[in-house]
């Protein structure tokens, strides 16, 4: 019997071999993202609100200082020491401690008061030393500490990073795998035989999305296992907003590559493409810090939207219906690229 | 060349031509190439000779002049002609990561009637680096390769650009007894070359092309014979001879420059050589180099530029 031949198929594991044989890219698609996950990760880890640094002057009586710094050590928020008069006033110019008590009669608090660490520093000594003196709370208060599941930086970040991910596996993979095909003149080559377009075109997206599932596999997997990152909402959702995101930028790396014939020409365009997102679609950091004027524009970038998408549906357990405005303007974008991409797109 | 397009013809151009920035690539050029024939455009680099084969071949859009291709054009009938044709570009690049035998699966599946891959991994000598990666074949291989990828679609006409520049003596033996084959099977064979060795063993007509245009054709025979010579005299000497009196000289059929050599074609350097001599005698003159050789493509190629092939 007489084999059969299908060529999308062959294009698509000629493409998923290729990727697979390439070491840098396995490097950059899979280990770089966990590898600044934890970096990142271990960076911004949960710990106490950091001491705030006081100095204490012995100003008339030495013992009333020791005990003011016995005093203030008790306080969670401050770290007193002893200093001498001129020393105490030096450090406190230099930034070194945010306030200085020259035990005398009244006692005296020097500090800055636009240095918000300062106003801190200066209420909290207040009220340690006030009590040591044997002052009656009026009012009891007890205090109760919270740290809410999902909101720690971590959780905020690997959500971004999964985004980061599908952009620049997305764009780098089209774009590189394209250019260099146009450069060493295999797509002449390719064009040159009675392949379909459309089915090169085709493999290309395909063989990226092949590596979509390990590679969430890993960020989100690995996200869970080393930082307890939970998937809040549908594991389904997510797949489908991951894959409707890796098409997208597909598409945009298509539309990068569609008629450079350099990798220099591709890389400057994709940097280009990528680095705005990198910094305003709320990778490492929300993108709601940027004025509230450019605030629409940076809600309609392709990541901006997807980030939120993933992170709504990862953090805050969304349903369709709620990121559905961000999933449209992700599908819009790829839509849109991919039909600019085929009409420009240059074969040789 | 006749109007009329018979079934006999496997390709036939008119007036092609072709434009860059600033050059004029092809100019004016005209050919048709008979079914079952190998048909060799000879010429120096920046010939045009890459450009007419690619506007063939479909893949240049000529800015003037008309393809037609076994009896078709490429506007009217592109996809189907492409299951026709297996072609070769120069220096073919493939995709280096792959293997052999993932390259010319590949290739094969872009056909509807293609030959077996693995036959014709054997039929090329490329069966035992079939696990063998692209990048790491040699320059000879990777022909190899790049002609089993024209030949696994079973085409009716193979173009090759270049088919064995930079390639040594052995690789160029084994590649020319493959087009031997493949002609043997009834295809039809277009080829480039700046090769004229190439051309008179493997063309049974041969195209002089310069400056985007053809200067000669024919059999590689009846362009030889147009020098009306057999052999070529080449000499230099101080001081240097004019060209009318070695005009004057028994056999020899117009005298022409080569450089800085003196080229006479002649019928037998037994009648020529003493009287070449005598002349020189004659003059006062030193010789100072003297060669003879066979008459070749080569010699046909430079007495109609007064430039030898390789200087380009």
């Amino acid at each position: 019997m007489r084999e059969r031949y299908y060529p999308l198929l062959e294009l698509t594991l000629c493409r998923a071999k290729e990727f697979l044989r390439e070491p840098e890219a396995i490097f950059w698609v899979f280990a770089f993202p966990v590898l600044l996950a934890v970096a990142l990760g271990f960076a911004f880890r949960e710990k106490g609100p950091d001491k705030i640094p006081v100095g204490v002057v012995a100003a008339e009586d030495a013992a009333a200082a020791n005990r003011a710094v016995a005093t203030l050590a008790r306080s969670p928020v401050l770290l007193p020491r002893l200093y001498e008069a001129a020393e105490g006033r030096e450090a406190l110019r230099t930034g070194r401690i945010s306030l200085l008590v020259e035990m005398r009669t009244p006692a005296v608090f020097r500090f800055d008061e636009t240095r918000p660490d300062s106003r801190i520093a200066r209420l909290e000594a207040d009220n340690a030393l006030q009590q040591a003196a044997g002052r009656k709370d009026a009012l009891p208060i007890q205090s109760e500490k919270v740290t809410e599941k999902g909101s720690r930086y971590i959780d905020f970040l690997v959500p971004g990073l999964l985004g980061m991910n599908l952009m620049g596996t997305g764009i780098w993979s089209l774009a590189f795998s394209v250019t260099n095909a146009r450069n060493r003149k295999i797509l002449k080559r390719l064009v040159a035989t009675p392949m379909h377009r459309s089915h090169y075109l085709l493999s290309q997206i395909l063989g990226r999305l092949g590596f979509l599932i390990p590679e969430m596999i890993v960020l989100v997997g690995g996200g869970w296992l080393i930082f307890g990152v939970a998937v809040r909402g549908s594991l389904l959702l997510l797949t489908a907003t991951a894959l409707l995101g890796a098409m997208t930028f597909c598409g945009l790396g298509l539309l990068i590559a569609s008629r450079v014939s350099t990798i220099e020409g591709a890389s400057g365009l994709a940097n280009l493409v990528m680095m705005p997102m990198w910094l305003l679609s709320g990778v490492f950091f929300s993108s709601e810090r940027f004025p509230d004027a450019v605030q629409p524009a940076i809600n309609l970038l392709p990541l901006t939207a997807l980030n939120q998408a993933l992170r709504g549906v990862i953090i805050e357990a969304r349903s369709l219906p709620e990121i559905a405005v961000q999933l449209a303007i992700v599908a819009a974008w790829g839509v849109t690229s991919f039909a600019v991409a085929l009409k420009i797109f240059r074969w040789r | 060349m006749t109007t009329a397009t018979t079934s006999s013809t496997a390709v036939r151009c008119r007036g092609l031509v072709k434009r860059y920035a600033d050059v004029v690539a092809v100019n004016g050029l005209d050919l048709e190439v008979i079914r079952g024939e190998c048909f060799g455009l000879l010429g120096p680099n920046g010939a045009g000779k890459t450009t007419t084969i690619e506007i063939l071949e479909g893949l240049t859009e000529p800015d003037a002049g008309e393809v037609e291709i076994l009896g078709t054009t490429w506007a009217h009938d592109g996809d189907t002609l492409r299951e026709r044709l297996g072609i070769s570009l120069q220096e073919t690049q493939l995709t280096e990561k792959l293997t052999v035998a993932e390259t010319i699966r590949l290739f094969r599946s872009f056909y509807r009637n293609g030959r077996d891959p693995d036959e014709v991994l054997v039929k090329l000598s490329l069966d035992e680096k079939r696990k063998a990666r692209v990048g790491k074949l040699s320059g000879g291989q990777k022909q190899r390769l790049a002609v089993a990828c024209a030949l696994v679609g079973n085409p009716e006409i193979l173009f090759l650009d270049e088919p064995t520049t930079g390639l040594d003596p052995q690789s160029r033996l084994e590649l020319w007894q493959q087009i031997t084959d493949f002609r043997a099977g009834g295809g039809t064979v277009l080829l480039t070359t700046h090769y004229m060795d190439e051309a008179e063993r493997l063309c049974d007509r041969v195209a002089i092309v310069d400056h985007g245009r053809i200067i000669a054709l024919g059999t590689p025979a009846e362009l030889i014979s147009t020098l009306h010579a057999a052999n070529v005299i080449e000499l230099a000497a101080e001081p240097d001879l004019d060209e009318a009196s070695l005009r004057t000289l028994p056999g020899v059929a117009g005298p022409y420059r080569r450089g800085p050599y003196w080229a006479l074609p002649v019928g037998t350097l037994a009648e020529t050589m003493p009287h070449l001599l005598a002349l020189i005698e004659r003059s006062g003159a030193r010789l100072v180099h003297l060669t003879t050789h066979r008459a070749t493509l080569e010699d046909v190629f430079v007495a109609h530029t007064g430039r030898a092939l390789r200087e380009g």
